[in-house]
């Protein structure tokens, strides 16, 4: 395992992490960490837990175990309370509200703490969604309705965002805007916990990569100054298996 | 005098005067059924009890505490709203996750259990609530009288609507209900605090529904059996009208008044069951109902 | 017949279920002797009726998923024909218990096809009006006798030979009546028809899939429930020798509901066992001048909040439990 980079404090300590649907249990154990500006990126196959992990962090499934957030445990608290403690989401499905304009869609989350972004600067950030921003939410491009998706949880004052897939079905040169996009966010100071297939995008960005297979970490990698070839490998036969 | 179709214009006016009063009372309580039913996935059963446990707050308001008309227009349906609350809070967030028919199930026990106290306490017979009295009398129009409580209610009611409406669509609070019907658990997670959401929007459904009861205590008999009498009917408008769209739950149920007043003069055995018959027509021709979505 | 009503009374499957058909056993023989007991025969008889009503709408929602709210526009429209049938039309009984059975079909029918266009609440929703808009048909329609409703109605002779007012005549005929129907729930619950169903309530997307023609179905439970509880309705007047407006009521529609709730919502026996504790809770209710709404009302809340399986589903539960263990 490659050495650590010191970015900061750990933000978020997530251990021995069960989660269920129903009566399946979708969440073996799960244990990791992320340190505060850090982008960490969740990689694995399909039905790995990779979405179950950050729904479980929200608190949108039934879960055990402990998420420590800043100290706070976030086990027993609902997801109302845990955007409160400074955490927003961004689904997979990007669940953007149909009867409402993209603004509209835009200005519904509330903010619930100071240091969150203003409109003009999401706008600023995401130029497009300032040109389109009279049109329903929902008649918005693929790549539009991601970067609504994710602007909207900006302005709500969180440290932490959880992003499941913002890449998922996009074009190229639309991946590429999201990543400058999600790069600039790491800058102005936001944490990421980032799910991801594409594994050539999260190497871009990423600081860790968290691997989950069948509900576990089963690896766990952080990217030193050098890419670690040897390493990068071993996650992509990981993922090819 | 005017006749159509051998019927004086004057009673013509007359009931479409008492169906426009009648679809006061449809629209304000299927649009309670709806937003009800949009947050809550669950058909309001106790519905019709709320209404009644208005009229009966405004009377008891009256006859035991002196309490005007004005006055309990206020509090009844204050009243009515925080019982729904604690309804909310103690019955039906039990079962939020279990099939939809336990919520219909419940709240129909819940009707049972309402009216039949009310039956045991106060017995079946109407009871009589006065005009009050700023309102008595009524102002010759030409071609019939209005009754000046009646006109009040048809315009109230219409307000209500309107600015319930008006809420729903125009305001970031409506905003935030549409979006808790869309996708509560999502709407949870930025923040909102949906559990609340739902028993205040729950709450909201019982005080239009207990507002309708005051306004119809002075116009019908205040009985225990006065809601489930006419939920019944408002069940068939909002099969008519589909429970989708707030709007059409309104004007779907002013029209039905409408239509019921038109029977009374042209055929008044049918008056009583026009609005089901209606319904068939609509299953038959439009089985979404009129501004469903078909599924 | 013995066989089938054993079962009808314990479970789906007596062989798994050896206690469950001593029970049945047991009820059947108390059944039977009943009338030289010296207990009050009307009730168990009224009773009864209700246990077939109940069995009835628990085919429908129980099996088949769809939750009626106005079921008793059958039950209403089987016992307001044969009351007219026997009275005005002086027929003996079994051709008055055969035309209110067809009377509850053809409405089954129509109302069905109505109702199964919409799912879900509308389902109940739409069932409830229809069956209201019967009740005013019946309040109006001057054969129905508006609020006196259809009453001395005279029993006659079964198949001209029988005279039912013999106590002991009316009692056998009336269980035999109310068995032969829980038999028949039982058989179509067993039957491949019933197996579609199941199928259907588990999973309609998938039913569809599968190339069932799902309406077709919905609509034969439906229709099926319907004339039994068409039967129900009028073994009832056979009992009770009158027809009236509290028979299409929709507190009835809600009483059958409620029935099948406490005894067990999907078992053959619950219906059964529901439709006699409402019935003597109903009973001793009126002595005691409570209004009776109260009560159902928060059994009603208690059925949703604390026994969603019923007393049956509870014990059934315990069974199979202590059956496992050995």
């Amino acid at each position: 395992m490659s050495e650590r980079i010191e970015t900061g404090a750990d933000l978020l300590v997530v251990e021995n992490l069960k989660a269920w649907y129903g009566d399946s249990r979708a969440l073996q154990r799960i244990d990791l960490r992320v340190r505060s500006g850090q982008i960490a990126t969740l990689v694995g196959r399909n039905g790995a837990g990779k979405t179950t992990t950050l729904r479980a962090i929200m608190g949108l499934v039934a879960r055990e175990g402990s998420i420590r957030f800043q100290g706070r445990e976030l086990v027993g608290l609902l997801p109302d309370a845990i955007a409160r403690c400074g955490i927003a989401y961004c689904p997979e499905e990007r669940g953007i509200f149909p009867g409402l304009t993209t603004e509209e869609n835009l200005m519904l989350p509330p903010v619930l703490r100071p240091g969150g972004m203003s409109t003009a600067e999401v706008y600023s950030l995401f130029p497009n969604l300032h040109e389109r921003r009279r049109s329903m939410g929902t008649r918005l491009s693929g790549g539009e309705q991601q970067m609504l998706a994710i602007g909207r949880i900006l302005r709500i004052g969180a440290q932490l965002l959880l992003l499941d897939e913002p890449t998922e079905g996009l074009a190229p040169i639309i991946v590429e805007q999201i990543g400058v996009a999600i790069q600039a966010l790491k800058a102005r100071g936001f944490t990421i916990l980032l799910v991801e297939q594409n594994l050539d995008f999260a190497q871009e960005i990423s600081d860790a990569f968290w691997m989950i297979e069948d509900g576990q970490v089963v690896d766990q990698m952080d990217r030193t100054g050098v890419v670690d070839e040897a390493a990068l490998s071993q996650f992509r036969k990981h993922l090819s298996l | 005098m005017i006749e159509i179709l051998g019927v004086s214009s004057q009673a013509l006016w007359g009931q479409l005067l008492i169906g426009l009063i009648n679809g006061a009372f449809y629209a304000l309580l299927s649009l309670g059924l709806a937003i009800i039913f949009g947050l809550l996935n669950i058909v309001n059963f106790a519905h019709g009890a709320q209404y009644m446990v208005g009229a009966f707050c405004a009377w008891i308001a009256l006859n035991w505490f002196g309490v005007n008309y004005w006055v309990a227009l206020i509090l009844a349906p204050l009243v009515v709203g925080a019982l729904g609350a604690l309804m909310e809070l103690l019955l039906l967030r039990r079962i939020r996750d279990l099939d939809h028919v336990y919520g219909l199930l419940l709240t129909f026990g819940a009707a049972l259990l309402i009216e039949g106290s009310f039956r045991q306490f106060f017995g079946s017979a109407g009871l009589p609530y006065p005009m009050p009295e700023q309102l008595r009398g009524g102002r010759d129009l030409g071609f019939m009288v209005l009754p000046n409580y009646r006109a009040w209610v048809i315009v109230a009611s219409a307000v209500v609507c309107l600015v319930t409406w008006l809420v729903i669509e125009r305001t970031k609070l409506g905003a935030y209900l549409r979006a808790a019907m869309h996708n509560p658990s999502l709407l949870q997670a930025f923040g909102v605090r949906v559990p609340r959401m739902v028993t205040l929007t729950y709450a909201f459904g019982a005080t239009l529904a207990g507002f309708g009861g005051v306004m119809a205590a002075p116009i019908y008999q205040v009985s225990p059996a006065m809601g489930s009498s006419t939920l019944i009917v408002v069940f068939a408008v909002v099969v008519i009208g589909g429970m989708g769209s707030i709007g059409g739950a309104m004007v779907t149920g002013f029209g039905l008044g409408l239509v019921e007043g038109l029977a009374k003069v042209f055929y008044p055995p049918a008056s009583s069951t026009v609005i089901f018959a209606v319904m068939v027509i609509v299953l038959l021709l439009r089985p979404a109902g009129l501004f469903g979505r078909v599924a | 017949m013995t066989t089938g009503i054993i079962t009808a009374l314990g479970t789906a499957s007596s062989n798994r279920w050896g206690r469950a058909t001593w029970l049945g056993l047991i009820a059947l023989a108390l059944l039977l002797a009943a009338p030289f007991t010296g207990v009050y025969t009307e009730f168990v008889l009224h009773a009864l009726c209700l246990a077939l009503f109940a069995s009835a709408f628990n085919l429908l929602f129980g099996f088949g998923g769809l939750l009626s709210f106005g079921h008793v526009a059958f039950f209403g429209s089987g016992a307001y024909t044969t009351a007219y049938a026997l009275k005005v039309w002086g027929v003996t009984p079994e051709v008055g218990i055969v035309l209110g059975m067809l009377a509850a079909t053809a409405l089954g029918l129509v109302f069905g096809a109505l109702a199964i266009r919409r799912q879900g609440i509308y389902f109940a929703m739409i069932t409830l009006a229809l069956a209201q808009l019967l009740y005013f048909l019946f309040v109006q329609a001057p054969f129905a006798g508006a609020e006196d409703g259809i009453q001395d109605v005279t029993r006659g002779r079964l198949f001209g030979l029988f005279d039912l007012d013999h106590p002991l005549a009316i009692y056998y005929v009336v269980v035999a009546i109310c068995l032969g129907g829980l038999a028949v729930v039982q058989r179509v619950v067993q039957s491949p028809f019933g197996h579609v169903l199941e199928a259907i309530r588990e999973n309609e997307a998938r039913a569809i899939s599968l190339g069932y023609r799902v309406n077709s179905y919905k609509l034969g439970v439906f229709t099926l429930s319907a004339a039994l509880a068409g039967l129900a309705g009028s073994a009832k007047v056979l009992v009770l020798q009158l027809a009236t407006l509290a028979d299409v009521s929709w507190h009835l529609s809600g009483e059958v509901i409620l029935m099948t709730l406490i005894g067990g919502v999907g078992t053959l026996a619950g219906p059964v066992i529901g439709a006699f504790v409402l019935v003597g809770l109903d009973t001793s209710l009126a002595e005691s001048g409570i209004a009776s709404g109260m009560v159902q009302g928060a059994l009603f809340i208690a059925c949703v909040l604390v026994l969603r399986r019923g007393i049956w589903g509870f014990f059934a539960d315990r069974l199979e439990r202590a059956r496992t263990r050995h």
